[in-house]
């Protein structure tokens, strides 16, 4: 089986009996998408919520908005249907509390708002989700069934 | 389009000069709590991009304790101070003195709530003499809120600063500062963020135009 990482602010698609990881997801949200008929499954790793904010924005695998939608061009590139697309999310962890405080910077919350929205204006419904609380989480998304494993340091492991 | 796209040589050499020195009056400071002598390794300064960021500290995976502290007023942004448990261990031991031995409270079960307040401090104090050198040397005035420690994955932690960072560039500034203490080698590392409007603000007043 073939493992493929995924960086921060990276995005990558894959088929059975692949494998897509990205390890340490913080305030960022890991957006796993697979498509069950065709067994392709695509993973991003996303950083903030909205790239039309950002000056700054040439890296489409960076945001939400610009990562979900070349994540479902690249997965129907490779044969995927749009209408069978599934969507798992992790992430959106508030590492310090000291963020709380500011609005700014509740910035998981607004990634997982954000990619909520999204997958609702693509009508992809979402089966599973883990996200917020103050623990990093490592997860892996298996193209061959759409297992999502998270794993955690002091706060175990589970498949969604 | 990056800010950092336009940082030449001589901008990276006062970067350099800056942890150089904010390093060193940090490291005096963790001399001065642990009552020990401490040494310095010459400090390394980079500028990482995001994605390689853990590499630097061990891994995505490597598990560590990161204390931030928020900046605020003539420079506005995030430091953070990085170690590893070990690291942490040694300090939180040679500031109690054997004290923080109570196993029935641990918190992420490696340190209890005493001992998880000192982590606290040690990057309170290490942030702190960082920054005060910084506020010398520029002559701006620096602002840190109260520290707050998380133990956790590289990659997590560093999301933080990265998402910071992000909004305006693909690259943070990174320190890697090692020392050892009566011959025990620790090893930490910070990581400082200022904002984009900051950051020029810190240069112009060391006479370095961007």
């Amino acid at each position: 089986m073939s493992k493929i990482i995924v960086g921060m602010a990276d995005l990558n698609v894959t088929r059975a009996p692949g494998m897509l990881t990205t390890l340490g997801l913080g305030s960022c949200v890991g957006i796993a998408l697979y498509d069950p008929h065709t067994k392709i499954a695509g993973l991003a790793h996303i950083m903030l919520p909205d790239s039309t904010k950002i000056e700054n924005n040439s890296n489409p695998a960076k945001f939400a908005d610009t990562a979900m939608a070349k994540l479902i061009q690249e997965m129907t590139k490779m044969g995927a249907n749009k209408g069978h697309i599934r969507a798992k999310i992790a992430g959106g962890a508030q590492m310090f509390a000291l963020n709380a405080k500011n609005d700014e910077m509740r910035i998981g919350d607004r990634n997982v708002e954000a990619t909520l929205r999204l997958l609702k204006q693509y009508t992809i419904p979402l089966i599973a989700y883990e996200v917020g609380a103050n623990f990093g989480r490592t997860v892996e998304l298996y193209a061959e069934d759409g297992r999502f494993l998270i794993k955690t340091i002091g706060h175990g492991n589970r498949i969604l | 389009m990056s800010l950092f796209s336009n940082l030449g040589e001589m901008h990276l050499d006062v970067l350099k000069e800056i942890g150089s020195i904010g390093t060193g009056n940090a490291v005096t400071a963790i001399s001065g709590l642990l009552n020990k002598k401490v040494q310095m390794d010459m400090p390394t300064v980079n500028l990482v991009e995001f994605g390689n960021l853990a590499d630097f500290v061990g891994g995505p995976e490597n598990i560590l304790v990161g204390i931030l502290v928020g900046i605020s007023s003539d420079i506005n942004g995030m430091m953070m101070f990085l170690m590893d448990i070990e690291t942490a261990k040694r300090l939180v031991d040679s500031v109690l003195n054997g004290m923080g031995q109570d196993k029935n409270t641990k918190l992420d079960g490696i340190f209890n709530e005493m001992e998880f307040s000192v982590i606290e401090e040690i990057g309170n104090i290490m942030a702190g003499s960082y920054l005060g050198s910084l506020s010398g040397l520029t002559n701006l005035r620096i602002r840190q809120s109260v520290p707050m420690a998380a133990i956790d994955m590289a990659n997590a932690l560093l999301s933080v600063p990265a998402i910071e960072f992000g909004k305006m560039a693909d690259h943070v500034l990174y320190i890697n500062s090692s020392f050892s203490v009566e011959q025990v080698d620790v090893s930490g590392y910070f990581i400082l963020v200022p904002d984009e409007e900051s950051f020029v603000k810190v240069m112009r007043s060391l006479g370095v135009g961007i």
